[in-house]
């Protein structure tokens, strides 16, 4: 099953390549990874999302835990929760195109950030589930490249990790 | 006053109570040596080969409880040292590795003898730390020592780049204490779940414990005879747990696992309540998982909770230190009425009537076991013993009856042959006043021979028993059961003559090749108190170690001695026991 772990860790050098480090050692799996500072300068805060048996994601988040750098983890899945990701696409644009571009950008609610000489780019954000459907939906040979932030999530209402 | 770098980390170590540094020098660590020289506090012992330091330290770590502490240069300073702290690393060893870096300005930039050597190490260390500041010396050394010590140990890397040794700074006092946010290694058992281990103890008809290195890393030996007897329950152990419980007793029923007794696998695989305490389910241990404790409810008592329900999953999980939670379990069931096992011990006294370690001796050659047995004979089994790796370990740990803990050393996890001279070197620092063994073959011997100078450098007398059966025996064991007798590369051709060898390193050396020579060369070697001898046996070179449980197999698929079969004398109906 698909997880979304949420780990604080000390904004220091090399506490990445600890966590990624850990993950390639012990065969387990990286769907995405997202870090960066947190409110506290001195924490940074991770999102990885991973997929294995319960077994696999406990000793993940054991595993986790057990690093010196790591101040916490826990995995969003079990709680209510917002989770978003944000994907740039750069489409190539003929005229015939262009309406129906346009009409996918309304539908799915997203933003054309930039125009050039017959290309866009579209700013689109949201679920994992939502960007793929956007990216199915668009004819796949004008698509020239894509770039997404992977997946990043806090837990709904007064909880904190 | 103004102190440099280099002399606040030595301060440092000396406030950390630091009595031998095994090093190497090179030049990013000559600020580091400089300040050795003008003091006495720390005193540093220059090996031939910085594996042979990280396995001297960590030899001085198991015996004495306190951390090993190396020193090293960079680039192939700490390159070498890296299957030392690997090996330090999966036996959970407390350490501390002081290496030196390519001056701060230069790193990143292929500079002379650099490599990243906190990412070289970051998989087999605890932590690792780059120093970046004169500032943060104290600091990161008392940080290094208390995760090196606490919680689970293991070794921890400090690379100082040069510059940051000659810079100065006026001298602040050491920590006392240290606070790391991330890192509270300090766990009370969850009381709940000792009140359901107590249950399930005590209604358990055929229970066994498992202990393992836990018990002796956690100090925990006097808990844990205290626990075994007031339970009256068997016992068995692992390679790496040997001594904590008292291999001699009545209730222990000896090792487990791929070369473990007849009676202690039979004991897992017919068990209806395994109480694992400071072990970890290795695969040497559990042989093929679906056929592992088939019958077992899993109680799991360890410090760290990554172990637990890792490789089996656990019906009572206890995080904790050893020592405590046996105390508060033999609390919980000193007024207890137990279920009454007698129909297990007596199933158990016959599968030891089995008599898994009996050998057979043939004229003209030496078993392998008849040497570990003299030798045990003539030390009174008080002596420690260090090992390398393969048959000869093995023997060792099945024919040497360990009664105390940190007494039987070797690399279990890694299997590092060439750990076993420098520990013993180190051993043998720690306790200078024990016999102290080293337990080898002609194969792993020759990984770590130069540190035979070392040794008449420093003075430390261990006395080298060198299986000597002309293979590689654990590897020629294996060729012989499951290659079809394809001896690829397990054959050495060439061997030195290693008495001479010892000889020209000022030490004794002694060829034993008759049975009847056997004892007095032991007895002459031990009578040497001050002197290092190598006993180079010749042992029969095709003698294997049984019990084996070969690889897929459960606890009760054991190969025995001089039987074809597989035995599976696992006929008994336990449910009915
Ligand atoms: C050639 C060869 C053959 C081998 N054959 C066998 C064999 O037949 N049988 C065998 O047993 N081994 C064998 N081994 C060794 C094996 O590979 C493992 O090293 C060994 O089984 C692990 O022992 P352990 O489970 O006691 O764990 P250790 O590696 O000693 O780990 C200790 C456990 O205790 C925990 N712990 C540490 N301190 C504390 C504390 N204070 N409180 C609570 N918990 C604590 C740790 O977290 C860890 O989980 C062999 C090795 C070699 C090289
Ligand atoms: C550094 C290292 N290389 C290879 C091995 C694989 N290995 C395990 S046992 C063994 C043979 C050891 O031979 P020897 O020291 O003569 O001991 P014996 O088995 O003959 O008693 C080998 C090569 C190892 N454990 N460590
Ligand atoms: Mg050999």
């Amino acid at each position: 099953m698909r997880h979304i772990i949420s780990i604080l860790l000390e904004n220091e050098a090399g506490a990445l390549s600890r966590v990624s480090g850990l993950f390639s050692a012990r065969g387990f799996n990286i769907e995405s990874l997202t870090v960066a500072q947190t409110n506290d300068p001195g924490l940074s805060r991770m999102t990885i999302v991973s997929s294995g048996s319960d077994r696999v994601i406990e000793q993940i988040v054991k595993q986790l835990n057990k690093l010196i750098d790591v101040v916490k983890v826990i995995d969003l899945t079990d709680q209510d929760h917002v989770e978003r990701e944000l994907m740039l696409i750069k489409v190539c644009v003929n005229k015939k195109d262009e309406l129906e571009v346009k009409q996918l950008v309304d539908i799915f609610s997203c933003k054309i950030v930039d125009v050039s000489d017959r290309t866009y780019t579209i700013e689109i954000a949201g679920k994992t589930r939502k960007l793929n459907a956007f990216l199915n939906a668009l004819d796949f040979a004008i698509v020239m490249e894509v770039s997404r932030t992977g997946v990043t999530g806090i837990s709904r209402g007064r909880t904190v990790i | 006053m103004k102190l440099n770098g280099a002399q606040i980390l030595i301060n440092s170590l000396e406030s950390e109570d630091v009595e031998y540094v095994f090093g190497y020098p090179g030049g990013a660590v000559l600020h580091i040596y400089d300040a050795l020289e003008t003091q006495d506090a720390v005193k540093h012992i220059l090996v031939r080969h910085e594996q042979g330091a990280t396995h001297a330290a960590d030899g001085y770590a198991r015996t004495s409880g306190k951390p090993g502490v190396v020193l090293v240069t960079s680039g192939p300073g700490i390159t070498n040292a890296v299957t030392g702290i690997a090996t330090a690393h999966m036996d959970s060893i407390p350490m501390v590795v002081i290496s030196g870096q390519v001056p701060s300005p230069l790193i990143g930039g292929d500079a002379f003898q650099e490599v990243d050597a906190v990412g070289i190490t970051r998989s087999c260390v605890k932590h690792n730390f780059l120093v970046k500041d004169i500032k943060d010396i104290a600091e990161t050394v008392k940080r290094a020592f208390h995760i090196a010590t606490t919680g689970r140990p293991g070794p921890v890397l400090i690379d100082i780049p040069k510059d940051i040794t000659i810079a100065q700074m006026t001298a602040e006092a050491y920590p006392e204490t240290v606070d790391i946010r991330s890192y509270k290694p300090t766990v009370k058992a969850s009381s709940r779940q000792i009140k359901k281990a107590a249950q399930l103890i005590a209604k358990s008809k055929r229970p066994i414990l498992y202990s393992g290195g836990g018990s002796v890393i956690g100090n925990a030996s006097k808990e844990l005879r205290e626990f075994t007897r007031l339970l009256n329950f068997p016992i068995t152990q692992t390679l790496m747990g040997l001594g904590a419980y008292p291999g001699t007793d009545e209730l222990s029923v000896g090792m487990l696992g791929m070369h473990g007794n007849y009676e202690a696998n039979m004991a897992m695989h017919g068990s209806d309540c395994v109480v694992a305490i400071g072990a970890r389910f290795d695969d040497r241990i559990t042989g093929n998982l679906e056929k592992f404790c088939p019958t077992a409810k899993i109680i799991h008592i360890d410090i760290d909770p990554s172990s637990i329900s890792k490789n089996v999953v656990a019906d009572v999980p206890i995080v904790g230190q050893v020592g405590q939670v046996l105390s508060e379990l033999i609390d919980e069931l000193k007024d207890v009425k137990l279920t009454d096992i007698s129909q297990w011990w007596a199933q158990i006294n016959d599968w030891r009537s089995v008599d898994s370690l009996t050998y057979k001796r043939s004229e003209g050659v030496i078993k392998p076991q008849t040497v570990i047995e003299a030798l045990y004979e003539v030390t009174k089994g008080e002596a420690i013993v260090t090992s390398d790796v393969g048959q000869h370990q093995m023997w060792a740990a099945q024919y040497y009856q360990f009664d105390e803990p940190r007494r039987w050393i070797n690399s279990g996890g890694l299997g590092t042959m060439g750990f076993g001279l420098p520990a013993a070197m180190g051993a043998k620092l720690a306790d200078p006043d024990r016999d102290v063994a080293c337990v080898t073959g002609e194969g792993s011997i020759q990984m770590m021979l130069q540190e035979l100078s070392t040794m008449l450098q420093y003075s430390t007398p261990v006395k080298i028993v060198c299986l000597n059966n002309g293979y590689l025996g654990m590897v020629r064991q294996w060729q012989e059961f499951f290659y079809e007798k394809r001896y690829a590369m397990s054959y050495m051709d060439a061997l030195p003559d290693f008495v001479k060898l010892t000889e020209s390193y000022g030490h004794v050396g002694i060829r034993v090749e008759k049975e009847a020579d056997l004892k007095p060369a032991l007895i002459e070697a031990f009578a040497q108190k001050d002197k290092t001898v190598f006993l180079d046996i010749l042992t029969d070179p095709t003698e294997n170690v049984f019990p084996m449980i070969p690889a897929g197999g459960g606890h009760s698929d054991m190969l025995l001695a001089g039987r074809d079969d597989m035995v599976s004398k696992n006929k008994t109906d336990f449910n009915a026991v």
